[in-house]
């Protein structure tokens, strides 16, 4: 069962929002999770690590760097549902 | 041995099995509950626990911490970050640089739930579902790190590690910081997070903890002839220690001193105390001469007394071995009788009931009591608190862990 890209987006707020506190509708498509969000190295893997698991989608190491707002994060996960 | 920079306490924090401050802790631990409680989960029929109970913590951290807070730290990290933000707090949160501040948390056992968190995920998930926060969590001076990030602590930031005396020698640590001139303030204490079924059943099966399933309040008994063994519990004690020069400058309240840090090792046995007692008997030694304090001047003794048949009375003849006829005048506290027994928070938590014991003038009861052991050399304080005189008064507080570990604090009135 693949998720739609408002599935993704509203899971990916949630598991930013446990990790950092911040309220998961301020977790928009257009925010930078370095620049807008605070989110460090360490936080950013974690929150890949968590995403994987919950779409279960891989999410490769070199990937990660090219994530830099939320909306990449979820069409990348979109594009890599099975 | 007098020493030049006296090592004040000025702020005190906790979270324990009798309650999630030091008022609410203290106020029970002088009312003689106890904070021991039944499971109320499935060990004992999943895993088939042989113990039942447990001196479990009375406030949980998820009703206290904001849940990044609760998902980036072990419990045992958890309980130290909340007594820290209250022992800073209660010293008035001092303006002090950070190259002068410095930070001494230990644990006895460490991060142990994250440990075994991420060995069950590793088994069932595979090594890809194992979040990068893991090492950070388990790592045992986990604690003392985020309480130096917490206060931006930069003097110095130790985990002192020796099993049940952890907290009490992570408290000695940052005496001597101060004293010899790395510090200015110093946030020191322990934590222990251990009441997991792995640990507790490991600990049963060396055979030292109460089996006194039928009665889980009056488990812990220490001192009493029908004692069986200690009742795990868990939580941390912190305390804000400074120079009594910077103390005075800033105008800080001002409970106490820690005068005299005593350290020796039994080099006997991995979890059996030397039955003469003579490690127990030189950081005793140790401590009282670092202090200054005759023993005369002894008042209070907290014992480290965790209900065990062996270790309960090497060490009530320890103490009497060091005053003599000067242990008649002291009042003897067992407070694990009611706390349970923190392992590596034990002994900073003890150092807080031993410093307010002094500042209010009077001991804490011990309970359970019934029958006092024959061979018990010392008066026990049973059931209620009790008075202690006015002037400049003392007391020893003592902690011992498995391996062989002997730390006793002197702690003098302010």
């Amino acid at each position: 069962m693949a998720y739609t890209e408002q599935e993704i987006l509203a899971g990916l707020a949630e598991i930013v929002s446990e990790e950092t506190g911040l309220p998961a509708d301020a977790v928009l498509p257009e925010k930078s999770f370095t620049d807008d969000l605070d989110i460090d190295s360490l936080s950013m893997m974690t929150i890949v690590t968590i995403a994987e698991e919950k779409f279960g989608v891989t999410i490769p190491d070199d990937e990660v760097k090219n994530l830099a707002t939320v909306g990449d994060a979820v069409s990348f996960i979109n594009g890599a549902q099975s | 041995m007098s020493h030049t920079t006296d090592v004040v306490v000025t702020g005190l924090g906790a979270t324990t099995p009798l309650g999630g401050d030091v008022r609410s802790t203290w106020d029970a631990a002088l009312a003689g509950e106890s904070g021991a409680r039944r499971f109320e989960n499935d060990w004992v029929e999943r895993y088939g626990l042989p113990i039942e109970f447990a001196a479990t913590i009375k406030v949980k951290p998820e009703d206290v911490l904001p849940r990044p807070e609760l998902k980036r730290l072990d419990p045992s990290a958890q309980y130290a970050l909340i007594a820290t933000r209250e022992a800073w707090a209660d010293a008035g949160s001092p303006e002090v640089p950070g190259e002068r501040l410095g930070a001494v948390i230990s644990s006895g056992i460490g991060g142990i739930w994250t440990t075994l968190d991420g060995w069950d995920t590793l088994r069932e998930k595979g090594a890809r579902r194992l979040l990068p926060m893991t090492v950070p969590m388990l790592m045992p001076n986990s604690p003392a790190a985020n309480v130096s990030l917490e206060l931006g602590a930069r003097a110095g930031a130790h985990a002192l590690v020796s099993a049940c005396a952890s907290g009490a020698e992570a408290i000695g640590y940052a005496v001597d910081m101060i004293r010899t001139g790395r510090a200015d303030v110093v946030v020191a204490g322990g934590t222990e997070a251990t009441i997991h079924p792995m640990p507790i059943a490991a600990f049963a099966a060396s055979r030292t903890l109460s089996l006194r399933n039928d009665d889980p309040q009056g488990a812990s008994r220490p001192y009493d002839v029908d004692r069986d063994g200690f009742v795990i519990g868990e939580g941390a004690g912190v305390v804000v220690l400074e120079s009594a020069e910077h103390a005075a400058a800033r105008g800080a309240r001002v409970y106490g001193r820690i005068s005299g840090v005593g350290l020796s090792a039994d080099g006997y046995h991995i979890t059996s105390p030397e039955p003469s007692g003579d490690g127990q008997i030189r950081a005793m030694r140790a401590a009282l001469e670092d202090s200054g304090v005759a023993a005369r001047d002894v008042v209070h003794v907290n014992a480290h007394a965790t209900s065990t048949v062996v270790g309960d009375l090497i060490e009530a003849r320890s103490v009497r071995g060091v005053l003599g006829d000067d242990a008649d005048h002291v009042a003897l506290s067992a407070t694990k009788s009611m706390t349970g027994h923190l392992l590596g928070g034990a002994g900073a938590l003890e150092t807080i009931f031993t410093v307010l014991a002094l500042h209010e003038r009077q001991a804490p009861p011990t309970i359970n009591v019934e029958t006092p052991d024959p061979e018990l050399v010392l008066d026990l304080v049973r059931d209620k608190p009790r008075a202690l005189p006015e002037g400049q008064i003392a007391a020893v507080n003592n902690s011992f862990g498995f391996g062989g570990h002997n730390v006793a604090l002197v702690v003098t009135s302010a």
